[in-house]
Protein backbone atom coordinates (compact mmCIF):
# COMPACT_ATOMS: atom_id res chain seq x y z
CA UNK A 1 0.00 0.00 0.00
CA UNK A 2 1.42 3.33 -0.99
CA UNK A 3 -0.58 6.44 -2.40
CA UNK A 4 1.78 6.71 -5.40
CA UNK A 5 -0.22 4.29 -8.01
CA UNK A 6 2.93 4.07 -10.21
CA UNK A 7 5.48 2.94 -7.78
CA UNK A 8 2.72 0.40 -5.92
CA UNK A 9 1.50 -0.95 -9.17
CA UNK A 10 4.89 -1.94 -11.06
CA UNK A 11 6.63 -2.93 -7.40
CA UNK A 12 3.47 -5.48 -7.42
CA UNK A 13 4.46 -6.59 -10.62
CA UNK A 14 8.30 -7.09 -10.40
CA UNK A 15 7.14 -8.97 -7.28
CA UNK A 16 4.90 -11.53 -9.38
CA UNK A 17 7.59 -11.53 -12.01
CA UNK A 18 9.63 -12.75 -9.03
CA UNK A 19 7.04 -15.48 -8.01
CA UNK A 20 5.42 -13.52 -5.07
CA UNK A 21 1.49 -12.94 -5.66
CA UNK A 22 1.48 -9.44 -4.88
CA UNK A 23 -1.93 -7.05 -4.92
CA UNK A 24 -1.48 -3.36 -4.38
CA UNK A 25 -3.73 -0.72 -2.76
CA UNK A 26 -3.19 3.44 -2.41
CA UNK A 27 -6.31 3.96 -0.02
CA UNK A 28 -6.45 2.71 3.28
CA UNK A 29 -10.13 1.91 3.25
CA UNK A 30 -9.26 -0.08 -0.02
CA UNK A 31 -6.04 -2.11 2.13
CA UNK A 32 -8.74 -2.70 5.14
CA UNK A 33 -11.96 -3.86 2.65
CA UNK A 34 -9.61 -6.06 0.55
CA UNK A 35 -8.15 -8.45 3.94
CA UNK A 36 -11.58 -8.87 4.60
CA UNK A 37 -11.96 -11.07 0.99
CA UNK A 38 -8.44 -12.52 1.05
CA UNK A 39 -5.72 -13.87 3.46
CA UNK A 40 -2.33 -12.30 3.18
CA UNK A 41 1.14 -13.36 4.63
CA UNK A 42 2.50 -9.53 4.48
CA UNK A 43 1.54 -6.32 4.10
CA UNK A 44 4.43 -3.91 2.67
CA UNK A 45 3.27 -0.33 3.57
CA UNK A 46 4.27 3.53 3.00
CA UNK A 47 5.06 4.66 6.33
CA UNK A 48 3.35 8.61 5.08
CA UNK A 49 -0.20 7.66 3.41
CA UNK A 50 -2.68 10.25 3.57
CA UNK A 51 -5.32 9.58 6.24
CA UNK A 52 -3.70 7.74 8.58
CA UNK A 53 0.05 6.80 9.53
CA UNK A 54 1.19 3.03 7.87
CA UNK A 55 1.52 2.86 11.99
CA UNK A 56 -2.21 2.94 12.35
CA UNK A 57 -3.22 0.99 9.40
CA UNK A 58 -1.11 -1.47 11.06
CA UNK A 59 -2.67 -1.75 13.70
CA UNK A 60 -6.09 -1.80 12.26
CA UNK A 61 -5.30 -4.41 9.61
CA UNK A 62 -3.60 -6.66 13.02
CA UNK A 63 -7.19 -6.44 14.09
CA UNK A 64 -8.64 -8.16 10.91
CA UNK A 65 -5.62 -10.32 9.95
CA UNK A 66 -3.45 -11.13 13.27
CA UNK A 67 -1.19 -13.60 11.49
CA UNK A 68 -0.16 -11.29 8.95
CA UNK A 69 3.51 -9.33 8.96
CA UNK A 70 4.50 -5.76 7.73
CA UNK A 71 6.89 -4.12 6.14
CA UNK A 72 7.35 -0.48 6.06
CA UNK A 73 8.63 1.78 3.41
CA UNK A 74 9.97 5.60 4.07
CA UNK A 75 11.03 8.45 1.98
CA UNK A 76 12.14 10.00 5.27
CA UNK A 77 14.93 11.79 3.70
CA UNK A 78 17.51 12.02 6.57
CA UNK A 79 19.63 9.21 8.46
CA UNK A 80 17.53 10.76 11.83
CA UNK A 81 14.87 10.46 10.44
CA UNK A 82 15.20 7.31 9.30
CA UNK A 83 16.66 6.40 12.96
CA UNK A 84 13.22 7.66 14.50
CA UNK A 85 11.06 5.26 12.34
CA UNK A 86 12.82 2.47 12.69
CA UNK A 87 12.90 2.53 16.55
CA UNK A 88 8.84 2.75 16.02
CA UNK A 89 8.21 0.24 13.67
CA UNK A 90 11.01 -1.81 14.54
CA UNK A 91 14.38 -2.15 12.27
CA UNK A 92 14.20 -5.63 10.41
CA UNK A 93 10.55 -3.60 8.90
CA UNK A 94 11.38 -0.57 7.84
CA UNK A 95 13.52 0.10 4.08
CA UNK A 96 13.80 3.17 3.10
CA UNK A 97 12.78 4.26 -0.90
CA UNK A 98 13.91 4.14 -3.24
CA UNK A 99 13.42 0.08 -2.18
CA UNK A 100 15.89 -2.43 -3.53
CA UNK A 101 13.48 -5.23 -4.95
CA UNK A 102 16.00 -8.25 -3.96
CA UNK A 103 16.37 -6.65 -0.10
CA UNK A 104 12.97 -6.09 -0.09
CA UNK A 105 12.19 -9.96 -1.01
CA UNK A 106 14.74 -10.95 1.61
CA UNK A 107 12.98 -8.50 4.14
CA UNK A 108 10.01 -10.43 3.22
CA UNK A 109 11.32 -13.71 3.79
CA UNK A 110 12.45 -12.97 6.91
CA UNK A 111 9.71 -11.51 8.14
CA UNK A 112 6.96 -14.33 7.10
CA UNK A 113 9.58 -17.15 8.79
CA UNK A 114 8.84 -15.49 11.86
CA UNK B 1 10.75 44.45 18.12
CA UNK B 2 13.72 42.30 19.00
CA UNK B 3 10.87 39.76 20.70
CA UNK B 4 8.77 39.86 17.57
CA UNK B 5 11.75 39.27 15.40
CA UNK B 6 12.39 36.16 17.43
CA UNK B 7 9.01 34.66 16.85
CA UNK B 8 9.47 35.77 13.22
CA UNK B 9 13.17 33.97 12.99
CA UNK B 10 11.82 30.44 14.94
CA UNK B 11 8.89 30.52 13.29
CA UNK B 12 10.80 31.09 9.76
CA UNK B 13 13.08 28.22 10.54
CA UNK B 14 10.47 25.78 11.33
CA UNK B 15 8.40 26.84 8.25
CA UNK B 16 11.23 26.50 6.32
CA UNK B 17 12.17 23.13 7.67
CA UNK B 18 8.24 21.52 7.43
CA UNK B 19 8.62 22.38 3.60
CA UNK B 20 12.02 21.24 3.09
CA UNK B 21 11.53 17.71 4.37
CA UNK B 22 8.02 17.76 2.47
CA UNK B 23 9.95 18.33 -0.46
CA UNK B 24 12.61 16.04 0.24
CA UNK B 25 9.80 12.93 0.25
CA UNK B 26 8.11 14.11 -2.82
CA UNK B 27 11.64 13.89 -4.74
CA UNK B 28 12.36 10.37 -2.82
CA UNK B 29 8.55 9.16 -4.24
CA UNK B 30 9.71 10.70 -7.87
CA UNK B 31 12.98 8.94 -7.34
CA UNK B 32 11.20 5.44 -5.61
CA UNK B 33 8.94 5.30 -8.95
CA UNK B 34 11.83 5.66 -11.74
CA UNK B 35 13.54 2.96 -9.64
CA UNK B 36 10.81 0.72 -9.96
CA UNK B 37 10.12 1.40 -13.98
CA UNK B 38 13.67 0.97 -14.49
CA UNK B 39 13.97 -2.15 -12.58
CA UNK B 40 10.71 -3.82 -14.46
CA UNK B 41 12.58 -2.19 -17.89
CA UNK B 42 15.99 -4.83 -16.80
CA UNK B 43 13.35 -7.36 -15.47
CA UNK B 44 12.11 -7.26 -19.37
CA UNK B 45 15.56 -7.11 -20.91
CA UNK B 46 16.66 -10.13 -18.54
CA UNK B 47 13.73 -12.23 -19.55
CA UNK B 48 14.61 -11.60 -23.45
CA UNK B 49 17.74 -12.85 -22.91
CA UNK B 50 16.33 -15.85 -21.97
CA UNK B 51 14.31 -15.97 -24.84
CA UNK B 52 11.04 -14.09 -24.02
CA UNK B 53 10.22 -11.43 -27.01
CA UNK B 54 10.15 -7.53 -25.79
CA UNK B 55 6.90 -6.30 -25.99
CA UNK B 56 7.19 -3.15 -27.22
CA UNK B 57 4.36 -1.13 -26.31
CA UNK B 58 5.34 -1.91 -22.47
CA UNK B 59 8.67 -0.31 -23.52
CA UNK B 60 6.99 2.46 -24.82
CA UNK B 61 4.57 2.67 -21.77
CA UNK B 62 7.43 2.35 -19.40
CA UNK B 63 9.90 5.49 -21.04
CA UNK B 64 7.09 7.39 -20.62
CA UNK B 65 6.76 6.81 -16.98
CA UNK B 66 9.59 7.50 -16.44
CA UNK B 67 9.83 11.02 -18.52
CA UNK B 68 6.68 11.67 -16.70
CA UNK B 69 8.54 11.54 -12.85
CA UNK B 70 11.30 13.63 -14.67
CA UNK B 71 8.91 16.28 -15.73
CA UNK B 72 7.32 15.97 -11.54
CA UNK B 73 10.78 16.28 -10.11
CA UNK B 74 11.61 19.24 -12.28
CA UNK B 75 8.43 21.07 -11.05
CA UNK B 76 9.13 20.25 -7.20
CA UNK B 77 12.75 21.46 -7.98
CA UNK B 78 11.79 24.29 -9.53
CA UNK B 79 9.26 25.16 -6.60
CA UNK B 80 11.85 24.77 -3.95
CA UNK B 81 14.52 27.09 -5.76
CA UNK B 82 11.34 29.31 -6.14
CA UNK B 83 10.77 28.88 -2.13
CA UNK B 84 14.53 29.17 -1.37
CA UNK B 85 14.61 32.64 -3.01
CA UNK B 86 11.45 34.07 -1.99
CA UNK B 87 14.31 34.73 1.48
CA UNK B 88 16.05 37.03 -0.60
CA UNK B 89 14.73 40.13 -0.75
CA UNK B 90 12.55 41.97 2.38
CA UNK B 91 10.14 43.73 0.33
CA UNK B 92 8.91 43.16 -3.50
CA UNK B 93 6.29 42.88 -5.91
CA UNK B 94 3.77 39.56 -5.06
CA UNK B 95 0.87 38.88 -7.21
CA UNK B 96 -1.45 37.25 -4.78
CA UNK B 97 -2.97 34.42 -6.75
CA UNK B 98 0.15 33.70 -8.13
CA UNK B 99 1.17 33.62 -4.71
CA UNK B 100 -1.35 31.49 -3.80
CA UNK B 101 -1.17 29.22 -6.51
CA UNK B 102 2.45 28.41 -5.66
CA UNK B 103 1.95 28.08 -1.87
CA UNK B 104 -0.71 25.26 -2.85
CA UNK B 105 1.61 23.50 -4.95
CA UNK B 106 4.31 23.94 -2.36
CA UNK B 107 1.62 22.22 0.20
CA UNK B 108 0.27 19.63 -1.82
CA UNK B 109 1.75 16.74 0.07
CA UNK B 110 0.19 18.08 3.16
CA UNK B 111 -3.12 18.84 1.92
CA UNK B 112 -3.22 15.46 -0.14
CA UNK B 113 -2.20 13.68 3.19
CA UNK B 114 -4.92 15.23 4.73
CA UNK B 115 -7.37 13.97 1.90
CA UNK B 116 -8.37 17.38 1.26
CA UNK B 117 -9.53 18.84 -2.21
CA UNK B 118 -8.32 22.48 -2.25
CA UNK B 119 -10.60 24.74 -4.46
CA UNK B 120 -8.47 27.84 -5.71
CA UNK B 121 -10.22 30.98 -7.22
CA UNK B 122 -7.81 33.42 -8.24
CA UNK B 123 -8.93 36.87 -9.20
CA UNK B 124 -9.50 37.73 -12.88
CA UNK B 125 -6.81 40.71 -12.36
CA UNK B 126 -3.69 40.40 -10.84
CA UNK B 127 -3.40 41.35 -7.30
CA UNK B 128 -0.02 42.97 -7.40
CA UNK B 129 1.17 44.41 -3.55
CA UNK B 130 4.34 44.86 -2.52
CA UNK B 131 5.33 42.52 0.40
CA UNK B 132 7.83 40.02 2.22
CA UNK B 133 7.44 37.31 0.07
CA UNK B 134 9.01 34.96 2.75
CA UNK B 135 6.77 36.22 5.24
CA UNK B 136 3.61 35.38 3.27
CA UNK B 137 4.22 32.16 2.56
CA UNK B 138 5.23 31.93 6.22
CA UNK B 139 1.74 33.38 7.28
CA UNK B 140 -0.25 31.33 4.21
CA UNK B 141 1.29 28.30 5.40
CA UNK B 142 0.13 28.87 8.97
CA UNK B 143 -3.54 30.07 7.95
CA UNK B 144 -3.72 27.24 4.70
CA UNK B 145 -2.47 24.46 7.86
CA UNK B 146 -5.37 25.45 10.43
CA UNK B 147 -7.92 26.05 7.50
CA UNK B 148 -7.35 22.29 6.68
CA UNK B 149 -7.30 21.29 10.31
CA UNK B 150 -10.82 22.93 10.72
CA UNK B 151 -12.59 21.98 7.37
CA UNK B 152 -11.43 17.97 8.68
CA UNK B 153 -10.34 15.21 6.22
CA UNK B 154 -11.18 14.26 3.15
CA UNK B 155 -13.52 17.58 2.14
CA UNK B 156 -13.62 20.88 0.28
CA UNK B 157 -11.56 23.91 1.01
CA UNK B 158 -11.72 27.21 -0.96
CA UNK B 159 -9.28 30.30 -1.25
CA UNK B 160 -10.46 32.99 -2.84
CA UNK B 161 -8.33 36.07 -4.21
CA UNK B 162 -9.75 39.38 -4.19
CA UNK B 163 -9.12 42.83 -4.14
CA UNK B 164 -9.35 44.85 -0.74
CA UNK B 165 -9.65 48.47 -0.81
CA UNK B 166 -5.78 49.19 -0.63
CA UNK B 167 -4.58 45.79 -1.16
CA UNK B 168 -5.85 42.42 -1.34
CA UNK B 169 -7.90 39.87 0.49
CA UNK B 170 -7.15 35.91 0.40
CA UNK B 171 -10.82 34.69 1.64
CA UNK B 172 -10.80 30.38 3.36
CA UNK B 173 -14.00 29.39 3.18
CA UNK B 174 -16.46 25.78 3.62
CA UNK B 175 -14.68 26.16 7.07
CA UNK B 176 -17.54 23.61 8.32
CA UNK B 177 -15.60 22.95 11.80
CA UNK B 178 -15.01 27.16 12.48
CA UNK B 179 -17.13 27.07 15.43
CA UNK B 180 -16.11 24.69 16.98
CA UNK B 181 -12.41 25.38 16.72
CA UNK B 182 -12.82 28.62 18.41
CA UNK B 183 -11.64 26.90 21.25
CA UNK B 184 -8.29 27.10 19.67
CA UNK B 185 -6.18 30.09 19.53
CA UNK B 186 -5.66 31.06 15.93
CA UNK B 187 -4.05 33.53 15.18
CA UNK B 188 -1.53 32.41 18.49
CA UNK B 189 2.10 34.42 19.17
CA UNK B 190 3.52 33.12 15.58
CA UNK B 191 0.70 34.54 13.23
CA UNK B 192 0.38 37.52 15.30
CA UNK B 193 3.97 38.34 14.97
CA UNK B 194 3.56 37.58 11.02
CA UNK B 195 0.78 39.55 10.79
CA UNK B 196 2.20 42.61 12.46
CA UNK B 197 5.47 42.10 10.30
CA UNK B 198 3.31 42.22 7.04
CA UNK B 199 0.76 45.23 8.06
CA UNK B 200 -1.97 42.53 7.39
CA UNK B 201 -5.21 42.34 9.28
CA UNK B 202 -7.14 38.45 9.85
CA UNK B 203 -10.79 38.38 10.51
CA UNK B 204 -12.97 35.27 11.19
CA UNK B 205 -16.75 34.92 10.24
CA UNK B 206 -18.18 31.87 11.96
CA UNK B 207 -21.58 32.97 10.25
CA UNK B 208 -20.01 32.40 7.18
CA UNK B 209 -17.15 29.40 8.12
CA UNK B 210 -14.80 31.47 6.79
CA UNK B 211 -11.34 33.44 7.80
CA UNK B 212 -10.25 36.39 5.84
CA UNK B 213 -6.68 37.93 5.55
CA UNK B 214 -5.77 41.27 4.68
CA UNK B 215 -2.58 42.16 2.92
CA UNK B 216 -1.71 45.63 2.61
CA UNK B 217 -0.79 47.26 -0.65
CA UNK B 218 2.77 48.44 -0.23
CA UNK B 219 4.78 47.11 3.14
CA UNK B 220 7.70 49.40 4.28
CA UNK B 221 10.81 47.01 4.59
Amino acid sequence: MDDEKELVSTLAERLSLRGIEADWVTDVNDALERVETREYDIAVLDVKIPKMTGIELKKKLEKKSPHMKFLFMTGHGSENDFKAGVAEAGAEYYLPKPVNIEVLIEKMHKATEK
Amino acid sequence: MSAQWDVLSQQGYQFFGKMSASISHEIKNTLAIINENVGLLQDFLAMAQKGKPLDQNRLRSLSEKVLDQVRRADDIVRNLNRFAHSADEPVTSVDVNDMVRFLSSLCRRFVSMRGITLDLKPSSKPLTIETNPFLLENLLWLCLDFAMDVTGKENKLSILCEKAQQGARIRFTGLKGLREASARIFPDNPERALLQALDAEFHVDNEAEEMALTLPGHRAP
